[in-house]
């Protein structure tokens, strides 16, 4: 390579023209991330509560859970389900494959952060709702929960930036987004660097604008919360 | 779609010889990311202002774009310029370098853990700044620094797979070639599976230990 930085400037031209299927990539790693943070959350929630749920079979159900999907490796469990499960009949397309295997895999995470964020709550708000004679649903859902989420929040969010990245992963289960995307212009510009420059910058945009959003949600949370404790006293 | 004992002892010599890959790629790699991540920790402490926010945007930028990527483009560009690596030392590179921003978090807390009274404490001994690092601060903050370590080093071996990506023939690599090649999916996968829980469990539990004991200590 003869002259590097004219080079450069040459070829991220030939990238650029690429611009529909990098928007194209784009997209599709966005909805991946939004479809999948959607069920890991769930999954979070779910797994995370049964956790401590009265029921001995409950919480073991939750911890099998969470052991089998955190313990073995994210891209095995996305291979396991797009190209194992079909030999049972049981069919995914590549996008939905996907979705599954992220999914499942950063919920057994985020459970435990739900975990830690309900056991953080203090026993005498516990005591407290008892006392009001609150069902273990109101319990939850009116004094828990809500004091729970502001401590989830920042975790979550380091999770949700775990998720974007394990999205790349999903590229080689032929889901076609920024990773994939390329790759194709690799092969058909026999460029190297430039188009995966091109990926990580925007990756990191990506990132960036979760982390922004996550803090000011946070910002939100920990605002009302102080208002709450500043009325109580 | 049946289980078959035959397939599976078929491919378990080729994934042995890749869990050995997988072993030695996760203990290069994890050292890597301990020197490294402690040397990020130090250099961020700096007096320099321009070093601090280079150094906390370049691991920002690591740490918020995929690590198959930045294999990749290890992998693929850097033979144009000349500098051939094998596919493993890549590999590794690239996950010691990732997990390096991660581990120089833990570092950066267990050093400002560390009370101010024993940095004036070395200063009135007259301790240069080799001898204030050596012989009182590492001492105190690595013990607590252990169990997160060690959980960053299970991380790690479950990000191995990843290496299979860059031709590396690792335990994943191993199983997905048997695959392909005998169109036995169901075995291959599910043993590796099998042996990324039957080293993960124990090791969290392991890593969990470590935690009790450390914060009784500290106590």
């Amino acid at each position: 390579m003869p002259c590097i930085i004219t080079g450069q400037i040459f070829f991220m031209k030939e990238v650029i023209a690429f611009y529909p299927i990098l928007i194209d990539g784009t997209i599709t790693t966005i909805i991946l991330t939004v479809l999948s943070a959607i069920l890991a959350l769930a999954i979070s929630f779910v797994v995370g509560l049964s956790r401590i749920s009265k029921f001995k079979i409950v919480r073991v159900l939750a911890i099998i859970y969470l052991e089998f999907f955190r313990g073995s490796s994210a891209l095995v469990q996305m291979f396991f389900i797009y190209f194992v499960l079909p030999m049972w009949g049981i069919y995914f397309d590549a996008l939905t494959a996907g979705v599954i295997a992220i999914g499942c895999n950063l919920g057994a995470y985020g459970s435990e952060v739900v975990r830690g964020g309900v056991l953080a709550v203090g026993k005498e708000q516990h005591e407290a709702s008892l006392a009001l004679n609150y069902s273990p649903y109101k319990r939850y859902r009116h004094v828990i929960i809500p004091q729970a989420i502001p401590v989830m929040i920042p975790t979550f969010g380091n999770l949700l930036i775990e998720l974007l990245k394990l999205t790349a992963v999903a590229s080689l289960i032929t889901i076609s987004d920024l990773t994939f995307m390329a790759h194709i212009i690799r092969v058909q510009t026999a460029l190297t660097l430039e188009p995966f420059l091109v990926i990580l910058v925007i990756y990191f945009i990506i990132a960036s604008i979760l982390v922004k959003i996550v803090d000011i949600i946070a910002k939100k949370f920990s605002r009302g919360r102080n208002i709450m404790i500043a009325g109580e006293n | 779609m049946y289980w078959s004992w035959e397939v599976a002892f078929d491919v378990l010599p080729q994934l042995a010889k890749g869990v050995v890959v997988t072993v030695q790629a996760t203990i290069v790699a994890s050292l890597l990311a301990y020197v490294l991540g402690l040397g990020i920790a130090i250099l961020k402490m700096s007096k320099s202002k321009l070093l601090r926010i280079v150094l906390y945007w370049t691991t920002e930028f690591i740490r918020r774009t995929p690590i198959l990527v930045q294999l990749y483009i290890v992998f693929y560009v850097l033979p144009d310029y000349g500098i051939f690596f094998e596919a493993f030392t890549c590999g590794v590179l690239v996950l010691g370098i990732h997990f390096s921003t991660y581990t120089a978090e833990v570092f950066r807390a267990g050093i400002d853990n560390v009370p101010k009274g024993q940095w004036e404490a070395a200063k009135s001994l007259n301790y240069n700044q080799y001898e204030t690092w050596k012989n009182v601060i590492l001492p105190q903050a690595i013990p607590p620094m252990i169990p997160p370590l060690a959980n960053y080093l299970i991380t790690m071996f479950k990000e191995t797979p990843l290496l299979a990506a860059i031709t590396v023939v690792e335990l994943f690599r191993a199983a997905d070639q048997y695959s392909n090649s005998h169109y036995k999916y169901l075995e291959p996968m599910t043993l590796v599976g099998v042996f990324f829980l039957i080293v993960s469990i124990p090791s969290a539990i392991l890593a969990m230990k470590l935690e009790k004991r450390f914060k009784q200590r500290k106590i």
